[in-house]
Formats: structure tokens, C-alpha cells, sequence
């Protein structure tokens, strides 16, 4: 069991989402740097699914009630065990009774606790992943009691992974034709790809919204799908990249999408940091 | 072939999008879950996920589509002189609410501004059977078409931070429910004891696309006594099975 003595900015039980309720209007979920997540289990040895917490810019402090093996990737928000820094992407051992806290964001905006087994909070509708009205709660709390799920241990050592870690720095965002791109006129498009871009202080699991606005007089349009990675221009000219708790469902026209590694670069921007949009061709 | 004309657009790597004519109808909403019956039905290489809105369809595809020629081919090949079968039956769900001014928070704010009197809103909100398009916006929430004319009113220009779960409610030509509390901008007219999204209920929604749904009037003392039958577990949602 894992203590939570201090839950931090803002952090969340994650796996990689739920998805097989959108029709019932249920977002997606899911760690929103699904590839750190991914890694943080895959050193562990773990099911790349099993839940990992996200941690937001300034991490939870906690306790740990048993010996167990845990990695943190993402972001550098400076982990220490007992006050000693621990490095990022390998297994640390912790020991009953050790603290992990965090200190000063170095890089990147979200960071991934994985430990051996994955954590065992509730499962609704096939996820472990927050989200209000689903599971009990939306973050982790103060005082809160994490159970770690049993793992029977294949004896296999924490093999060497090959993983990437220049993406955290990387401002280049790429990008497919979303379904309204055709009506976008070529001044609107030389602006999109010309131009960088700030993320705004209205960034959250849901979406980000960019502070530069984009003039148009696009038709408003009925109601239709949209997923996580769709940039929504409105008729205020607000670009907003939908994230992975996002509705199902949305009337803006959806000029762009994230290629699905770019949403988790997305993922590790904060205010104030710049991007710039890059377009692909489909296959 | 399809009776309308319809789009096949890559959206992203791992998703296609169908799409029927810009227009909100019947018509065109049986057309597509038609279409997406016939999509469920074909085996796929790999896991899709597939969900429709008023006008589209979208399927998602577990890992990256590497050829979306061939495989928007593949889902045009699924049409070919299709003609759009009848999808099961539809229920019409007859739900209960309590148009209390306690409730109606905004009742009056529309009477006063479309002239029509408060127990006219109610007549005429009860008196149709709302067809759900889809689901979305939040979890369980149903997008209603059908509300008349005279009850369009215009969602609040400053919404509220928090509308009562079960709120029934009306934004410009639409009517809803609000499935849990949440921030919303849409004029409240009463209150459901329903649970329109109950996440610990196997089918967490009662309602689905193609199905209609019915608003009952009930006194503060018929809402009280649902309340405690839901508790209880003595409540099912009246419905009837209808085929159109």
C-alpha cells in the first residue's frame, strides 16, 4: 500500500482509458502521455495497461507500506526517495517506511509513477482512469490508501529498454487534415503552419486552448464526433486541441488532428510554452 | 447504394469518418444507424469502435490504419446496392418529472418572455415523443430532437457553474437532461428522479440512439415517492416497444 501524504498540484490514476463507451458519451480518459505511461510499465516488466499515476507539475508526497519496485518517466519533476534524487526511466528499489517526493519541474509538465504490479484502485466500465462521475473520485486525495496489485514475479531482470526521451523538448506538433480543413482559406492555412503558437493558461486533461487566435467565418456545423488530438477553431477564432478526457461530441469545425505521438508531446507543454504545427499526409 | 450521398474522410491515424448530408433529420438519422448495423455486422481485421452522431459515423481502429484508400474501399464495398434495412425496434421511455417551480428555475423567465404560460410549457413539452439522435457532451447525456417551436428559447449567455443532476432543460431548439451535476448554460424547466447515467448498472444508460423518449408530469409528492422507489430498487422506467 501506498500513503498519500500530500496529493501535489494535481494527480490522477491513469491506465490507457476506457474505450469502449463512447457511445454512451464516456471520454476516452487515459494517461495523457500514453507512451511515458507506457515505458514506466514496460520497465517494470508490467502490463503496459496497468495503472500508473499522473502527476502534474508539482508532485504528491508518499509513503510507502511495503517493499516494492516503482519507475518514474515524463517529465524531470526532480523524484527523491528519503530526500536523495533518484534518476527517471529505470526500476528503483523502495523499502517499507521510504518517502518519495518531489521537488522542482526541470522538464516537461507530467510525470508517470509506475510500481511493480500496477496500482489497484477501482475499476469502472473496463479503466481505472479518473474521471468525475465514473469512479469515486477525480484525483487522489490526502490521506488516501493506494493498494499496489499483486504481481507474480517472473524472475526475468528489468531488461534494458530502448525508449525516447527527446519528444519531452520537442515544440513540433504534427498534424492531418482534420474533416472541415477544406474550408480553411490559404491565408488561414499559411498562418497555421508559418506561425508558433502559445499554449494558454486553459490547459487541462480535457483540452488545451491557444492563446493566438485565428480569424475565420467558418460555417458553424451540427453537431458531430470529435476525439482526443481534433483542434477545434470557434467563431472567435479560439484554436482548442481537444485532450484525452474530452467529450465524445462537439459543433466546432475540426480543422486539424494530432498524429497520436504528437498528443502526447502536447501532453508535456504548460502555459506560456510555444508550438508549432507540422502537416502529414495520409497514407 | 446508399439513398444519400455520403463522405468517407481519414480523421487522424486511426479513425474514418461517414458522413451524410448537413441536415438534422429522421430520415437521415435511420439511414445512418442502419449503416452502422451493417458496419458491426463486418469482421474486421482488427478491434474498431464504432459511434454515430446526427449526421456521422466514425469508427476507430485499435492501432494505425496503414492504407486508408483500401480500407475506406472496403467500407464503400459494404454499400454496394445496399438499401437501408430496419434496425431493432425502438422503446419509447416514458420519464417523470416535476416541473415544480422549485425545479423550473427558469419557467418563468420563458413564459414571461415567449407568452406562453407556464402550465402551456408543461402541456407542451409532455405532449411530444422526443427522438434521441445520440449520446454525448457528457456521459448519458441524450440529444433530443423535436422540441416545438414555441419552447426554443436561447441558452444563458453566462451559464451557471452548477445545473441539479436530472435537470430537464432547453438551449435554443434542443431539450435534455443533465445526467449528473455539471456546469451548464441551458434554461432548467423541472427535474427527473431518474438516473439517466448510472455508472454501476451493467447498461449504465436506459436509452439509446433511435429510441424515443416521453415527459411525464408529476407532482413534488410523486417525484418524492420515485425517489424512495429508486432506493428501493421498486422502480422500473416505463417504456413500450415502437416501430418507427
Amino acid at each position: 500500500m501506498i500513503k498519500v501524504l500530500h496529493p501535489g498540484f494535481f494527480s490522477s490514476i491513469q491506465d490507457l482509458g476506457r474505450k469502449h463507451y463512447q457511445h454512451l458519451g464516456v471520454p476516452f480518459s487515459g494517461a495523457m502521455d500514453a507512451y511515458a505511461s507506457k515505458i514506466a510499465n514496460v520497465i517494470l516488466g508490467n502490463d503496459e495497461n496497468c495503472a500508473v499515476m499522473e502527476i502534474t507539475m508539482l508532485g504528491p508526497k508518499l509513503a510507502f507500506d511495503c517493499d516494492t519496485v516503482i519507475s518514474v518517466t515524463g517529465a524531470n519533476l526532480s523524484p527523491s526517495i528519503n530526500g536523495v534524487i533518484v534518476g527517471s526511466y529505470s526500476a528503483i528499489n523502495v523499502n517499507k517506511g521510504d518517502i518519495l517526493s518531489f521537488g522542482k519541474p526541470i522538464k516537461g509538465f507530467r510525470s508517470y509513477l509506475a510500481v511493480s504490479g500496477g496500482f489497484e484502485t477501482q475499476i469502472k466500465m473496463g479503466s481505472r482512469s479518473m474521471y468525475k462521475d465514473i469512479t469515486l473520485t477525480l484525483s487522489i486525495k490526502k490521506g488516501d490508501e493506494l493498494e499496489i496489485c499483486s504481481k507474480n514475479h517472473t524472475s526475468k531482470k528489468y531488461s534494458s529498454i530502448k525508449f525516447n526521451i527527446d519528444y519531452l523538448s520537442s515544440e513540433v506538433i504534427s498534424t492531418y487534415k482534420g474533416p472541415e480543413f477544406e474550408s480553411l482559406n490559404v491565408k488561414q492555412i499559411d498562418i497555421l503552419f508559418n506561425k508558433e503558437f502559445t499554449i494558454s493558461k486553459e490547459n487541462n486533461r480535457m483540452a488545451y486552448q491557444l492563446e493566438e487566435i485565428l480569424k475565420n467565418d467558418l460555417d458553424e456545423m451540427i453537431t458531430s464526433l470529435v476525439l482526443p488530438g481534433t483542434i477545434q477553431l470557434t467563431p472567435f477564432g479560439k484554436l482548442i486541441i481537444l485532450m484525452r478526457d474530452c467529450q465524445t461530441t462537439g459543433g466546432y469545425p475540426r480543422i486539424l488532428q494530432l498524429s497520436e505521438s504528437s498528443i502526447n508531446v502536447l501532453a508535456q507543454k504548460k502555459v506560456g510554452d510555444k508550438i508549432v504545427f507540422k502537416i502529414k499526409d495520409y497514407n | 447504394m446508399s439513398e444519400f450521398e455520403l463522405q468517407y474522410k481519414p480523421f487522424g491515424q486511426r479513425s474514418i469518418l461517414i458522413e451524410w448530408p448537413q441536415i438534422i433529420s429522421e430520415n437521415i438519422l435511420k439511414s445512418v444507424l442502419s449503416h452502422k448495423q451493417n458496419i458491426e455486422k463486418y469482421d474486421f481485421k482488427q478491434k474498431v469502435y464504432i459511434i454515430s452522431a446526427y449526421n456521422s459515423i466514425l469508427i476507430t481502429y485499435d492501432s494505425t490504419i496503414n492504407n486508408f484508400y483500401n480500407e475506406i474501399l472496403t467500407l464503400k464495398s459494404l454499400f454496394v446496392g445496399y438499401k437501408s434495412e430496419k434496425v431493432l425496434p425502438f422503446k419509447l421511455w416514458k420519464i417523470p418529472v416535476c416541473y415544480d417551480l422549485e425545479f423550473g428555475i427558469d419557467l418563468e423567465e420563458i413564459s414571461k418572455k415567449n407568452n406562453v404560460s407556464i402550465p402551456d410549457i408543461i402541456r407542451c413539452h409532455t405532449s411530444t415523443n422526443y427522438r434521441v439522435y445520440f449520446l454525448g457532451f457528457l456521459p448519458g447525456f441524450l440529444y433530443l430532437g423535436g422540441l416545438d417551436n414555441q419552447l426554443h428559447f436561447p441558452r444563458k449567455s453566462n451559464p451557471r457553474l452548477k445545473v441539479k443532476k436530472g435537470s430537464v432543460a432547453i438551449g435554443g431548439s434542443q431539450t435534455g437532461i443533465y445526467p449528473n451535476e455539471s456546469p451548464g448554460g441551458w434554461n432548467i424547466i423541472g427535474n427527473t428522479p431518474l438516473h439517466l447515467f448510472d455508472v454501476n448498472n451493467e447498461n449504465p444508460c436506459f436509452a439509446k440512439a433511435g429510441d424515443k423518449i416521453q415527459f411525464v408530469s408529476v407532482s413534488k409528492n410523486g417525484y418524492e415517492n420515485i425517489i424512495r422507489n429508486i432506493q428501493t430498487n421498486n422502480y422500473i422506467v416505463e417504456s413500450e416497444v415502437i416501430n418507427d
